[in-house]
Protein backbone atom coordinates (compact mmCIF):
# COMPACT_ATOMS: atom_id res chain seq x y z
CA UNK A 1 0.00 0.00 0.00
CA UNK A 2 1.50 3.33 -1.02
CA UNK A 3 1.81 6.31 1.28
CA UNK A 4 -0.66 8.23 -0.88
CA UNK A 5 -3.27 5.47 -0.46
CA UNK A 6 -2.71 5.39 3.28
CA UNK A 7 -3.05 9.17 3.49
CA UNK A 8 -6.25 9.00 1.43
CA UNK A 9 -7.69 6.35 3.75
CA UNK A 10 -6.91 8.58 6.74
CA UNK A 11 -8.77 11.43 5.08
CA UNK A 12 -11.76 9.26 4.19
CA UNK A 13 -12.03 7.85 7.71
CA UNK A 14 -12.49 11.28 9.34
CA UNK A 15 -15.82 11.47 11.21
CA UNK A 16 -18.90 13.12 9.73
CA UNK A 17 -20.41 16.36 11.16
CA UNK A 18 -23.08 14.15 12.77
CA UNK A 19 -20.42 12.28 14.74
CA UNK A 20 -18.82 15.56 15.83
CA UNK A 21 -22.22 16.75 17.07
CA UNK A 22 -22.83 13.50 18.99
CA UNK A 23 -19.41 13.82 20.65
CA UNK A 24 -20.27 17.41 21.63
CA UNK A 25 -23.52 16.20 23.21
CA UNK A 26 -21.65 13.52 25.18
CA UNK A 27 -19.11 16.14 26.32
CA UNK A 28 -21.93 18.43 27.47
CA UNK A 29 -23.66 15.61 29.36
CA UNK A 30 -20.40 14.59 31.04
CA UNK A 31 -19.80 18.20 32.12
CA UNK A 32 -23.34 18.44 33.48
CA UNK A 33 -22.83 15.20 35.45
CA UNK A 34 -19.51 16.57 36.79
CA UNK A 35 -21.18 19.71 38.10
CA UNK A 36 -24.23 17.76 39.34
CA UNK A 37 -22.16 15.21 41.25
CA UNK A 38 -20.28 18.07 42.84
CA UNK A 39 -23.48 19.22 44.61
CA UNK A 40 -24.37 15.73 45.95
CA UNK A 41 -23.10 15.86 49.51
CA UNK A 42 -23.56 12.13 50.22
CA UNK A 43 -20.93 11.22 47.60
CA UNK A 44 -18.20 12.44 49.98
CA UNK A 45 -14.64 11.47 49.02
CA UNK A 46 -16.06 9.27 46.26
CA UNK A 47 -16.29 12.46 44.23
CA UNK A 48 -12.56 12.34 43.46
CA UNK A 49 -12.50 9.11 41.38
CA UNK A 50 -15.81 10.10 39.77
CA UNK A 51 -14.51 13.51 38.66
CA UNK A 52 -11.18 12.03 37.52
CA UNK A 53 -13.03 9.44 35.41
CA UNK A 54 -15.44 11.98 33.92
CA UNK A 55 -12.76 14.53 33.02
CA UNK A 56 -10.55 11.69 31.72
CA UNK A 57 -13.39 10.55 29.47
CA UNK A 58 -13.85 14.11 28.15
CA UNK A 59 -10.11 14.44 27.56
CA UNK A 60 -9.95 11.15 25.61
CA UNK A 61 -13.05 11.95 23.54
CA UNK A 62 -11.63 15.32 22.40
CA UNK A 63 -8.22 13.77 21.62
CA UNK A 64 -9.65 10.81 19.70
CA UNK A 65 -12.44 12.46 17.71
CA UNK A 66 -11.75 16.20 17.53
CA UNK A 67 -7.96 15.94 17.32
CA UNK A 68 -8.35 12.85 15.07
CA UNK A 69 -5.84 10.76 16.98
CA UNK A 70 -8.09 7.75 16.47
CA UNK A 71 -7.79 8.12 12.72
CA UNK A 72 -4.29 9.59 12.27
CA UNK A 73 -0.90 7.90 12.32
CA UNK A 74 0.13 6.42 15.67
CA UNK A 75 3.34 8.45 15.69
CA UNK A 76 1.26 11.53 16.53
CA UNK A 77 -0.39 9.73 19.45
CA UNK A 78 3.00 8.55 20.68
CA UNK A 79 4.45 12.07 20.61
CA UNK A 80 1.49 13.49 22.48
CA UNK A 81 1.19 10.69 25.04
CA UNK A 82 4.95 10.90 25.72
CA UNK A 83 4.53 14.55 26.76
CA UNK A 84 1.40 13.71 28.72
CA UNK A 85 3.02 10.85 30.64
CA UNK A 86 6.06 13.00 31.44
CA UNK A 87 3.79 15.79 32.72
CA UNK A 88 1.76 13.37 34.86
CA UNK A 89 4.99 11.82 36.19
CA UNK A 90 6.41 15.22 37.14
CA UNK A 91 3.14 16.16 38.88
CA UNK A 92 3.00 12.93 40.89
CA UNK A 93 6.70 13.07 41.77
CA UNK A 94 6.45 16.68 42.97
CA UNK A 95 3.33 15.98 45.03
CA UNK A 96 4.94 12.94 46.62
CA UNK A 97 8.15 14.85 47.38
CA UNK A 98 6.33 17.78 48.93
CA UNK A 99 3.95 15.60 50.96
CA UNK A 100 6.94 13.86 52.60
CA UNK A 101 9.55 16.62 52.74
CA UNK A 102 7.57 19.85 52.19
CA UNK B 1 9.22 22.12 -6.10
CA UNK B 2 8.29 22.68 -2.48
CA UNK B 3 6.09 25.60 -3.47
CA UNK B 4 4.42 23.56 -6.18
CA UNK B 5 3.60 20.68 -3.83
CA UNK B 6 2.38 23.04 -1.12
CA UNK B 7 0.02 24.71 -3.58
CA UNK B 8 -1.59 21.37 -4.28
CA UNK B 9 -2.02 20.51 -0.62
CA UNK B 10 0.56 17.75 -0.71
CA UNK B 11 3.82 17.59 1.18
CA UNK B 12 7.34 16.82 0.17
CA UNK B 13 8.64 13.28 0.72
CA UNK B 14 9.67 12.60 4.32
CA UNK B 15 11.26 9.55 5.94
CA UNK B 16 8.10 8.89 7.99
CA UNK B 17 5.71 9.64 5.15
CA UNK B 18 4.06 12.16 7.47
CA UNK B 19 3.87 15.90 7.09
CA UNK B 20 6.64 17.75 8.91
CA UNK B 21 4.38 20.63 9.93
CA UNK B 22 1.86 18.31 11.53
CA UNK B 23 4.65 16.38 13.23
CA UNK B 24 6.06 19.65 14.56
CA UNK B 25 2.64 20.68 15.89
CA UNK B 26 2.27 17.40 17.80
CA UNK B 27 5.81 17.78 19.17
CA UNK B 28 4.85 21.29 20.34
CA UNK B 29 1.63 20.03 21.93
CA UNK B 30 3.56 17.27 23.72
CA UNK B 31 5.97 19.88 25.10
CA UNK B 32 3.07 22.16 26.04
CA UNK B 33 1.63 19.26 28.06
CA UNK B 34 4.81 19.38 30.14
CA UNK B 35 4.51 23.15 30.47
CA UNK B 36 0.97 23.00 31.82
CA UNK B 37 1.82 19.87 33.80
CA UNK B 38 4.47 21.81 35.71
CA UNK B 39 2.05 24.69 36.37
CA UNK B 40 -0.68 22.31 37.60
CA UNK B 41 1.90 20.46 39.74
CA UNK B 42 3.01 23.77 41.30
CA UNK B 43 -0.61 24.70 42.03
CA UNK B 44 -1.29 21.33 43.69
CA UNK B 45 1.94 21.34 45.68
CA UNK B 46 1.19 24.77 47.18
CA UNK B 47 -2.50 24.03 47.72
CA UNK B 48 -3.57 24.57 51.34
CA UNK B 49 -0.25 26.27 52.16
CA UNK B 50 -1.51 29.84 52.04
CA UNK B 51 -1.16 31.56 55.39
CA UNK B 52 -4.01 33.97 54.73
CA UNK B 53 -7.12 34.13 52.54
CA UNK B 54 -8.97 34.37 50.30
CA UNK B 55 -8.87 30.67 49.47
CA UNK B 56 -10.60 28.79 46.59
CA UNK B 57 -13.71 28.13 48.69
CA UNK B 58 -14.06 31.90 49.36
CA UNK B 59 -13.91 33.08 45.74
CA UNK B 60 -14.78 30.34 43.24
CA UNK B 61 -18.23 30.34 41.63
CA UNK B 62 -18.79 26.89 40.12
CA UNK B 63 -21.97 27.84 38.16
CA UNK B 64 -20.14 30.72 36.41
CA UNK B 65 -17.09 28.63 35.55
CA UNK B 66 -19.32 25.75 34.39
CA UNK B 67 -20.87 28.06 31.81
CA UNK B 68 -17.48 29.23 30.52
CA UNK B 69 -16.31 25.58 30.40
CA UNK B 70 -19.38 24.67 28.36
CA UNK B 71 -18.68 27.57 25.96
CA UNK B 72 -15.11 26.36 25.40
CA UNK B 73 -16.29 22.77 24.84
CA UNK B 74 -18.81 23.96 22.24
CA UNK B 75 -16.09 26.01 20.54
CA UNK B 76 -14.23 22.74 19.97
CA UNK B 77 -17.30 21.35 18.22
CA UNK B 78 -17.63 24.41 15.99
CA UNK B 79 -13.90 24.17 15.20
CA UNK B 80 -14.19 20.60 13.85
CA UNK B 81 -17.34 21.56 11.94
CA UNK B 82 -15.38 24.43 10.33
CA UNK B 83 -12.63 21.97 9.40
CA UNK B 84 -15.16 19.51 8.02
CA UNK B 85 -16.87 22.26 5.97
CA UNK B 86 -13.56 23.42 4.51
CA UNK B 87 -12.66 19.89 3.41
CA UNK B 88 -16.04 19.68 1.66
CA UNK B 89 -15.41 23.06 -0.02
CA UNK B 90 -18.38 24.72 1.70
CA UNK B 91 -16.72 28.06 2.25
CA UNK B 92 -19.73 29.95 3.66
CA UNK B 93 -20.41 27.25 6.25
CA UNK B 94 -16.71 27.11 7.02
CA UNK B 95 -16.62 30.86 7.71
CA UNK B 96 -19.73 30.71 9.92
CA UNK B 97 -18.29 27.92 12.09
CA UNK B 98 -14.83 29.49 12.22
CA UNK B 99 -16.27 32.87 13.27
CA UNK B 100 -18.44 31.07 15.87
CA UNK B 101 -15.33 29.40 17.29
CA UNK B 102 -13.51 32.72 17.57
CA UNK B 103 -16.55 34.37 19.19
CA UNK B 104 -16.86 31.55 21.72
CA UNK B 105 -13.15 31.85 22.44
CA UNK B 106 -13.62 35.57 23.09
CA UNK B 107 -16.64 34.80 25.29
CA UNK B 108 -14.49 32.44 27.35
CA UNK B 109 -11.86 35.18 27.71
CA UNK B 110 -14.56 37.65 28.76
CA UNK B 111 -15.66 35.21 31.48
CA UNK B 112 -12.05 34.94 32.63
CA UNK B 113 -11.59 38.72 32.80
CA UNK B 114 -14.90 39.00 34.70
CA UNK B 115 -13.80 36.27 37.12
CA UNK B 116 -10.40 37.89 37.72
CA UNK B 117 -12.08 41.23 38.43
CA UNK B 118 -14.52 39.65 40.89
CA UNK B 119 -11.63 37.90 42.65
CA UNK B 120 -9.61 41.13 42.85
CA UNK B 121 -12.58 42.99 44.38
CA UNK B 122 -13.69 40.16 46.66
CA UNK B 123 -15.51 41.47 49.73
CA UNK B 124 -15.90 39.51 52.97
CA UNK B 125 -18.89 40.08 55.27
CA UNK B 126 -18.65 38.58 58.78
CA UNK B 127 -21.40 38.07 61.34
CA UNK B 128 -19.74 39.05 64.64
CA UNK B 129 -21.99 36.65 66.58
CA UNK B 130 -21.11 33.60 64.48
CA UNK B 131 -19.11 30.86 66.26
CA UNK B 132 -15.38 31.28 65.60
CA UNK B 133 -15.06 27.62 64.60
CA UNK B 134 -17.40 28.17 61.64
CA UNK B 135 -15.37 31.05 60.18
CA UNK B 136 -12.87 30.60 57.38
CA UNK B 137 -9.31 31.93 57.63
CA UNK B 138 -10.16 35.11 55.75
CA UNK B 139 -13.38 35.68 57.75
CA UNK B 140 -11.44 35.24 60.98
CA UNK B 141 -8.84 37.79 59.89
CA UNK B 142 -11.59 40.31 59.04
CA UNK B 143 -13.35 39.61 62.36
CA UNK B 144 -10.13 40.31 64.28
CA UNK B 145 -8.99 43.24 62.13
CA UNK B 146 -7.72 46.09 64.28
CA UNK B 147 -9.41 48.81 62.25
CA UNK B 148 -12.61 47.34 60.75
CA UNK B 149 -13.03 44.19 62.91
CA UNK B 150 -15.84 43.35 65.34
CA UNK B 151 -14.06 44.56 68.49
CA UNK B 152 -12.72 47.71 66.83
CA UNK B 153 -16.10 48.83 65.46
CA UNK B 154 -18.52 47.22 67.93
CA UNK B 155 -20.87 46.38 65.03
CA UNK B 156 -22.93 43.18 64.68
CA UNK B 157 -21.62 42.71 61.17
CA UNK B 158 -18.38 43.88 59.59
CA UNK B 159 -17.10 43.85 56.05
CA UNK B 160 -13.78 44.34 54.32
CA UNK B 161 -12.50 44.12 50.78
CA UNK B 162 -10.03 41.24 50.68
CA UNK B 163 -9.16 40.91 47.02
CA UNK B 164 -7.30 37.99 45.51
CA UNK B 165 -4.35 39.01 43.33
CA UNK B 166 -1.13 37.18 42.38
CA UNK B 167 0.54 38.95 45.33
CA UNK B 168 -2.05 38.01 47.98
CA UNK B 169 -0.97 34.48 48.84
CA UNK B 170 0.40 31.24 47.41
CA UNK B 171 -3.03 30.30 46.08
CA UNK B 172 -3.30 33.63 44.22
CA UNK B 173 0.20 33.31 42.74
CA UNK B 174 -0.23 29.74 41.48
CA UNK B 175 -3.86 30.19 40.39
CA UNK B 176 -3.28 33.35 38.33
CA UNK B 177 -0.09 31.94 36.78
CA UNK B 178 -1.87 28.75 35.67
CA UNK B 179 -5.13 30.29 34.44
CA UNK B 180 -3.33 33.37 33.09
CA UNK B 181 -1.08 31.24 30.87
CA UNK B 182 -4.12 29.27 29.73
CA UNK B 183 -5.90 32.54 28.93
CA UNK B 184 -2.83 33.65 26.95
CA UNK B 185 -3.02 30.42 24.94
CA UNK B 186 -6.71 31.06 24.22
CA UNK B 187 -5.90 34.64 23.14
CA UNK B 188 -3.26 33.38 20.69
CA UNK B 189 -5.79 30.83 19.42
CA UNK B 190 -8.43 33.52 18.85
CA UNK B 191 -5.93 35.68 16.93
CA UNK B 192 -4.95 32.64 14.84
CA UNK B 193 -8.60 31.82 14.03
CA UNK B 194 -9.48 35.41 13.16
CA UNK B 195 -6.42 35.60 10.89
CA UNK B 196 -7.59 32.47 9.06
CA UNK B 197 -11.11 33.88 8.85
CA UNK B 198 -9.96 37.09 7.16
CA UNK B 199 -7.46 35.24 4.95
CA UNK B 200 -10.31 33.04 3.70
CA UNK B 201 -11.66 36.06 1.78
CA UNK B 202 -8.38 36.32 -0.12
CA UNK B 203 -8.36 34.04 -3.12
CA UNK B 204 -6.23 30.92 -2.79
CA UNK B 205 -5.19 31.52 0.84
CA UNK B 206 -7.63 29.14 2.58
CA UNK B 207 -8.75 26.34 0.30
CA UNK B 208 -9.85 22.69 0.72
CA UNK B 209 -6.51 21.60 -0.77
CA UNK B 210 -4.66 23.57 1.91
CA UNK B 211 -6.78 22.29 4.79
CA UNK B 212 -3.66 21.40 6.77
CA UNK B 213 -3.31 25.10 7.72
CA UNK B 214 -6.69 24.92 9.45
CA UNK B 215 -5.98 21.44 10.81
CA UNK B 216 -2.96 22.80 12.70
CA UNK B 217 -4.97 25.70 14.13
CA UNK B 218 -7.70 23.22 15.13
CA UNK B 219 -5.19 20.96 16.91
CA UNK B 220 -3.96 23.93 18.91
CA UNK B 221 -7.52 24.98 19.74
CA UNK B 222 -8.54 21.50 20.92
CA UNK B 223 -5.40 21.30 23.02
CA UNK B 224 -6.38 24.53 24.79
CA UNK B 225 -9.78 22.92 25.40
CA UNK B 226 -8.40 19.71 26.94
CA UNK B 227 -6.08 21.68 29.19
CA UNK B 228 -9.14 23.55 30.48
CA UNK B 229 -10.95 20.22 31.09
CA UNK B 230 -8.13 19.34 33.51
CA UNK B 231 -7.97 22.82 35.09
CA UNK B 232 -11.75 22.90 35.65
CA UNK B 233 -11.68 19.58 37.50
CA UNK B 234 -8.40 19.89 39.41
CA UNK B 235 -8.46 23.59 40.27
CA UNK B 236 -12.14 24.53 40.47
CA UNK B 237 -14.11 21.39 41.44
CA UNK B 238 -11.44 19.91 43.71
CA UNK B 239 -10.68 23.45 44.94
CA UNK B 240 -14.04 23.97 46.60
CA UNK B 241 -14.58 20.34 47.66
CA UNK B 242 -14.75 20.51 51.48
CA UNK B 243 -12.31 17.63 51.91
CA UNK B 244 -9.69 19.43 49.84
CA UNK B 245 -10.34 23.04 50.77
Amino acid sequence: MTQETQALQHEESHPTPGTYFKVAMILSILTAIEVGVFYLEFVGWGIIPILVLLSGAKFILVCMYYMHLKFDDRIFSTMFVAGLVTAAGVTLALMTLFSFFG
Amino acid sequence: MAQATADHGEHEATTTGLNHRKMLMWAFLGSDCMFFGSLIATYLVYKNRSLEGPLPIDVFSIPTTSVSTFVLLMSSMSMVLAYSALRRNRMKTFRVWLASTAIMGMTFLAFQVFEFRVFANHEVVVDCHAPIGELSIVELSVRNDKTVGCEATGHDEVEKQVGLTPKTNLFGSTFFTLTGFHGAHVTIGVIWLLTMFFLSFKKGMVTPERNLDLDLAALYWHFVDIVWIIIFTVVYLFGVFPGFA
